[in-house]
């Protein structure tokens, strides 16, 4: 009985949402096709991005807001493909090593920041999401086309300096990966590769947590004081763990991006940090403790219920609006009890 | 000169620096062809618009918790207060501080149970407060939806259902500080009663520091365990100071709407906790460490900047160049504020 109670508390978050989401797809009537199609795709679009919070969540750092830094590599990588006229698998190539890239140095530099400021490395990396987030704005609103060149004109605001707000994928690398392998299953359409990649770093992550530097990663995570006596770089390990997440987030923002087939300029990253995190944590994640199974679950149990939630408050309230914030508010209260809990939990150890 | 050099070794870096780049915008100023008198009267009044919300952020520094990162909970409160006031159809200055008791009664309310949760989550109260914040704005925006006010001027035209997203002030009580003893010298304006309201409140948060319950907060904030064996209950502390810095962001967002001239429901409220951050920081103050002169010298130096900086900065570049530049200063100024190593025992 008490193991059942524990399984229960431990997975409350989970139990919870499902039941959310069952009632807001009975209440909704969505045909169960359209539901599967869609689930399917957001599948094989958001967990690469999901995955890439787990490697600083295991090395103590936890949920890392950091990761809208990578989405930015990806995006701005994109830009310059799409400027280039690169089209197709090669074109999707060529961003993914320039969104690395770019994130190596993004990662650095975050991971450099946050081990200025252990014990608050969450309200950190957030701030420095949005203060990354003014720099991409000045690049690419004032800098492009005057200080950085850009050729093809049709992307850039009338004056020729700085982006549009949407940039179309479409005719470079749009679907370029989904187009690749796709099997239909009745009218539900399955794109194969990029459930592949998601699986191969899902492999990945299981392997470098067998390696020396995963267990390094671990033992920061439980306790960065006995790592350092047990003779870890501590602030080393933290800052790998970093520059990790941010090539994953970029090159998972790549993927995303892809299927989307636009790039909503000043607006694609922001959310990606909100949505993966709160993904995540539906699954029943903590700060401190994360599983690949915990993003896949979070994913399927999240993005259901945003294909849902309007039409769910459509017909509950009449207003689709009530459903719009209401899919936003448990977004973010999901994520605040998350924290709420992590400070809770924090607390009993010390107490 | 040796006390100048001391002086300037105390003020942080990135403080200098804006204030540099203020000098450096009003010189430029003066050889555009911006009209100097009608900018330094925007800056003072958008000093006082904010100033109250600046000054929340005071209690919680104080306390130890950190910056309120969860203003836009008390905001709520007050914009409670501001739309009951409204409904009842109350105008003129009946209208302006029915809406502030109505805020401050609710704000306490608010204050208790946010005070509760945070004294639940210690050491994670700036991340938790931010996403409380978030989560009561997208549950606030579904029950501005559905609240039952029937003021035919707060709801939609069409369908009669729900509040707007900007309700007009003007015939409430919008500007009704701004133009309380209202003086013009030239182009220039000055708002009276806006800043004797703002100074009258930097005034009342200074003497409840010199009250016991007040020197109780700081002590806590300083040494913890030193406040326990002095006698003082930490928790108690805490809440007070809580519940004090959501008044006060309450009674911030109704003197920002008064003279801003209209209430803005929704997303708005998020969109204050930031600059209110950075301002107390760019004054500084530090995230274990604020007083008065924080807030006045902040809102100052980061009003006046993001005042002077539109007119002037577009005569040198194309497009609006301050919003990001707002972005860039104020987070920068908090990531500087988080990640510096602390030197508090001065």
């Amino acid at each position: 009985m008490d193991k059942l109670k524990k399984v229960l508390i431990s997975y409350a978050v989970p139990i919870a949402f499902s039941i959310l989401c069952i009632s807001a797809v009975l209440i909704a009537r969505i045909p169960p096709i359209f539901l599967a199609s869609e689930i399917v795709r957001r599948l094989s679009r958001n967990t690469f991005l999901v995955l890439s919070l787990i490697i600083p969540i295991i090395g103590g750092l936890g949920l890392n807001f950091g990761i809208v830094l990578g989405a930015m590599a990806g995006q701005a990588a994109l830009f310059f493909v799409v400027d280039w006229k690169i089209k197709g698998l090669l074109g999707i190539l060529v961003a993914c090593l320039m969104a690395s890239a770019i994130s190596i140095v993004l990662g650095w530099l975050a991971g450099l920041t946050l081990n200025r400021a252990k014990g608050r490395e969450m309200i950190t990396s957030m701030i420095l999401g949005f203060f990354a987030n003014g720099i991409y704005q000045l690049i690419f609103l004032f800098f492009i086309g005057s200080l950085i060149p850009f050729r093809t004109k049709q992307f850039l605001l009338p004056e020729g300096v700085g982006l549009r707000n949407t940039v179309d994928l479409y005719g470079t690398v749009a679907s370029a990966l989904n187009n690749v392998w796709m099997v239909r299953i009745g009218t539900v359409r399955v794109f194969v590769l990029p459930l592949l990649i998601v699986a191969a770093l899902c492999l990945f992550i299981a392997f470098l947590f067998k390696t020396k530097l995963g267990q390094d990663i671990r033992a920061v995570g439980q306790d960065m004081h006995i790592a350092e006596v047990a003779g870890i770089n501590v602030n080393k390990v933290r800052v790998i763990a970093v520059i990790m997440s941010t090539v994953l987030a970029g090159i998972g923002q790549v993927i995303y991006l892809q299927d989307i087939g636009t790039i909503n300029t000043y607006n694609s990253h922001e959310q990606i940090g909100l949505f993966s995190i709160a993904a995540l944590l539906v699954g029943g994640a903590t700060t401190r403790k994360a599983t690949i199974w915990n993003a896949i679950l979070g994913v399927l149990l999240f993005h259901t219920l945003f294909v849902v939630a309007p039409s769910a408050g459509n017909k509950l309230f009449g207003q689709p609006q009530v459903g719009e914030f209401f899919r936003e508010f448990l977004a973010y209260a999901v994520i605040a009890f998350a924290l709420a809990m992590h400070g809770w939990r924090a607390r009993k150890i010390l107490m | 000169m040796d006390r100048f050099l001391e002086w300037l070794k105390r003020v942080d870096i990135p403080t200098l620096i804006i204030f540099l780049f203020l000098i450096a915008l009003f010189v430029l100023a003066a050889f555009t062809k911006v009209s100097i008198p009608s900018l330094l009267s925007d800056s003072i009044r958008r000093i006082g618009m904010n100033g109250v919300l600046v000054l929340a952020m005071v209690p919680t520094i104080r306390v130890g918790t950190g910056p309120n990162f969860g203003l836009p909970v008390g905001i709520i409160g007050g914009l409670l207060g501001a739309l009951i006031s409204m409904q009842l159809g109350l105008a003129g200055f009946t209208g302006f501080w029915v809406a502030i008791l109505f805020a401050i009664l609710i704000c306490l309310g608010i204050g208790l149970g946010y005070g509760w949760l945070l004294e639940r989550v210690r050491g994670q109260e700036m991340m938790v407060g931010t996403y409380m914040g978030y989560s009561v704005v997208a549950f606030m925006s579904i029950m501005w939806l559905m609240l039952p006010f029937k003021n035919p001027d707060m709801i939609w035209a069409i369908g009669g259902k729900g509040l707007r997203y900007t309700l007009a002030l003007d015939k409430y009580f919008a500007h009704i500080l701004n133009n309380f003893l209202k003086f013009k010298i030239g182009g220039f304006e000055f708002p009276t009663g806006l800043l004797l309201f703002f100074a009258g409140a930097c005034f009342l948060v200074h003497l409840f520091f010199r009250t016991r319950t007040g020197l109780a907060i700081d002590l806590v904030g300083q040494n913890e365990r030193y406040a326990i064996s002095s006698g003082v209950n930490p928790n108690k502390a805490r809440l007070i100071a809580v519940v004090l810095s959501n008044v006060l962001a309450g009674v911030g967002i109704i003197v920002y709407a008064q003279s801003y001239g209209f209430l803005q429901l929704y997303q708005a409220p998020l969109f204050m906790t930031f600059p209110a951050v950075a301002s107390i920081l760019i004054g500084g103050a530090s995230i274990k460490r604020a007083n008065i002169r924080n807030v006045i010298v902040g809102t100052a130096i980061f009003q006046t900047l993001l005042t002077i900086a539109l007119p002037v900065l577009s005569q040198v570049t194309r497009g609006d160049i301050t919003e990001v530049m707002r972005l860039i200063v104020s987070n920068g100024m908090i990531l500087y504020a988080l990640t510096r190593t602390p030197k508090e025992a001065r």
